[in-house]
């Protein structure tokens, strides 16, 4: 519902856009190069990326770059996308150039991109950079990052005073679901959020870690940990947790795990399996975290009032 | 092939093992979450303390041991078998049969919403294992049986790179199954547990014997192909057998710890200076010292960095490399 009401509000924000352009075509051109000498940030490798036009074609092979890229009203400016990408409906028609790992460089190559986004740390940046593409490389593991990245591919699509707007907006949407009061006398939770069953936690330092502290949930994972921790199993069940939140295909042979059946969450069937969709809303941090903010605010209802 | 050590010498090793063996269960007693604190003050001191030894640490370590057993146990049973010092018991595609298994049945969906939590987990470790020996059948049947070593390590190979290519496609395709593969793929020993240990015991009191019993057999094929059979050794049967100790070895760990790399390539390698004048002894001396080798590598994947892990793989390659660098070095010295 709310993914349809920005998408609406995207397109009136693109037809204001496209309005404007038109009816000032002359302010336009007399702006252009003074905003292209804007179009530069600093990306996650702490390289200048600069544009010298504002971007026309872009390729992001990362879904959370992806969901950020139409937040910002930039989505009809997509022209391809990676494997994961599926949010909004409308770049599931895009190219898929496969993945961070498996890029289709060729098929990048092809359709021209002004600007390549990308998670830093790839095979895929340099050899796209060698090939004369701009390519920035930015990625988020914390909602101060979220906010950082938002506000550079706003800069980067130049639409600068954009990025703080949608960061608000998130902003506002999480605090819309984080104000409802947790039930009179209710102490507060102790959360395990697990990533992976190697098992990997997203710890308080995380923007998952955050979203549940929003939410007036504790974190059995310190953030001295780091955002994403592996851990020793035992950790977790010396903790205790009160409610243990992770992917539904993990879920089922929790309790078979040695020792855990006997923690809290477990006895008192406070384990709160996410399905696919809902792993992704949370894995992707961007501006569908109102939506994940939504899923935990659920998964830390007491029992019975579920809906 | 040079440095064997005389009887006084291999006693000595055996006690050796022996005790290092005793001082890791201690270890593996002891360093928890909160790093090292000797298992009796844990056991008087924490009301959970029995729960945290004896459901997590005790089987954690004993697990680990087990894996490192079966896997040191199959590497011994590889090199003998193949007559190759580079064999190892991934060799004949059952790593590569147990991941694609795995890959299909979490592609495919297990019905995670009838809630059978035990079946699911049973169905993942089946999975893996009937993978493992169908990937073991079809380089048999590729290379026509075990009768020539070139063409059954070949034919191994082949096996395990193809499964190996449509588990990677699997894993493209599914991205619920990449997450579990993942951790299959890197090998762990975190989650071992009671039940887990019993399969693999089980498994190891059946091949142990067998392949101590077919050691001879080992040690005519370390005299070539021909000469053993001049000996009267029955190589067909005796080579079938020793295969299935090799892929019935390998599944039992590789469905319950994942992919954990070297320590069945390093630990026969390791054992053949001190223990390895027969395989009679390298057998036996090849599973202690795997399984020595990886509940050491555990015990310090949940110390150096405690509560936070290192991948245990990594510490096997480090803690088994550098002593087979050392051992090496002081061969050719």
């Amino acid at each position: 519902m709310t993914s349809r009401i920005r998408g609406v509000s995207g397109w009136v924000a693109a037809v204001v856009l496209a309005a404007v352009c038109v009816l000032a075509p002359a302010q336009a051109a007399v702006m252009a190069p003074a905003r292209s000498s804007a179009l530069q940030i600093i990306d996650d490798r702490g390289a200048q990326v600069r544009l010298k036009h504002v971007p026309k074609r872009i390729i992001s092979l990362l879904p959370s770059l992806t969901e950020t890229v139409c937040d910002l009203g930039a989505c009809d400016r997509l022209v391809g996308v990676d494997r994961w990408s599926s949010w909004p409906a409308s770049v599931q028609g895009l190219p898929r150039l496969g993945g961070l790992d498996d890029p289709q460089i060729e098929r990048i190559v092809s359709l021209r991109p002004d600007l390549v986004l990308v998670a830093p740390s790839t095979r895929v940046a340099p050899r796209l950079r060698s090939l004369g593409l701009s390519v920035a490389e930015l990625d988020a593991q914390d909602l101060d990052q979220v906010r950082s990245v938002m506000s550079r591919l706003a800069i980067l699509l130049g639409q600068p005073e954009r990025g703080a707007a949608r960061w608000q907006a998130l902003q506002q949407g999480i605090d819309a679901v984080a104000r409802q009061p947790r039930p009179a006398g209710m102490p507060a939770e102790r959360v395990y959020f697990e990533v992976s069953s190697t098992p990997y936690a997203a710890g308080e330092a995380s923007f998952i870690g955050e979203l549940l502290r929003r939410l007036g949930a504790g974190n059995v994972v310190p953030a001295a940990l780091g955002p994403f921790p592996k851990l020793n199993p035992e950790f977790i069940v010396r903790a205790d947790p009160t409610v243990i939140i992770l992917p539904a295909g993990e879920a089922a042979a929790l309790a078979q795990r040695p020792g855990w059946s006997r923690i809290q969450a477990l006895r008192q069937r406070r384990v709160c399996a996410l399905s696919p969709a809902q792993v992704d809303v949370l894995a992707r941090p961007g501006p569908r975290l109102v939506e994940g903010v939504r899923v935990l605010a659920d998964c830390l209802r007491p029992l019975g009032s579920r809906p | 092939m040079t440095l064997r050590a005389a009887p006084a010498g291999r006693a000595g090793a055996w006690a050796a093992l022996g005790l290092l063996s005793v001082l890791t269960a201690v270890l593996g007693l002891g360093v928890g979450s909160l790093g090292w604190e000797p298992p009796w003050v844990t056991l008087a001191a924490d009301p959970a303390g029995m729960s945290l030894i004896g459901d997590l640490r005790a089987p954690r370590t004993l697990g680990a041991a087990l894996v490192g057993a079966l896997l040191g146990l199959s590497g011994a049973v590889a090199q003998g078998l193949f007559r190759n010092p580079l064999a190892e018991p991934y060799l004949l595609g059952s790593s590569a049969g147990a991941g694609l298994c795995m890959a299909l049945l979490l592609t495919v969906g297990l019905p995670w919403s009838l809630d059978v939590g035990w079946w699911a987990r049973l169905g993942l470790t089946g999975a893996a294992f009937v993978g493992s020996v169908a990937g073991v059948a079809l380089t048999l049947s590729l290379a026509r049986g075990a009768a020539h070593t070139l063409r059954l390590l070949l034919a191994g190979v082949v096996v395990g790179v193809v499964l190996g290519a449509g588990t990677q496609l699997m894993m493209v395709w599914s991205g619920e199954a990449w997450r579990v593969m993942q951790a299959f793929m890197l090998g762990n020993t975190a989650l071992l547990g009671w039940p887990a240990c019993l399969l693999m015991g089980g498994v190891l009191v059946v091949t142990l014997p067998l392949a101590w019993a077919l050691a001879r057999v080992l040690d005519a094929l370390s005299l070539g192909e021909d000469t053993a059979r001049t000996l009267g050794v029955p190589l067909g049967t005796a080579r079938s057998a020793l295969v299935a100790v090799l892929a019935l070895s390998t599944a039992a760990a590789v469905a319950q710890a994942g992919l954990i790399a070297f320590v069945g390539l390093a630990a026969p390698h390791l054992a053949r200076p001190w223990l390895g004048a027969s395989h009679r002894s390298l057998v036996l001396a090849s599973a202690w010292v795997g399984g020595l080798l990886l509940a050491l590598a555990d015990v310090l994947a949940r110390w150096i960095i405690a509560p936070q892990e290192l991948p245990v793989g990594v510490l096997t390659a480090v803690i088994g490399g550098v002593y087979l660098l050392v051992l090496l070095h002081r061969r050719r010295a």
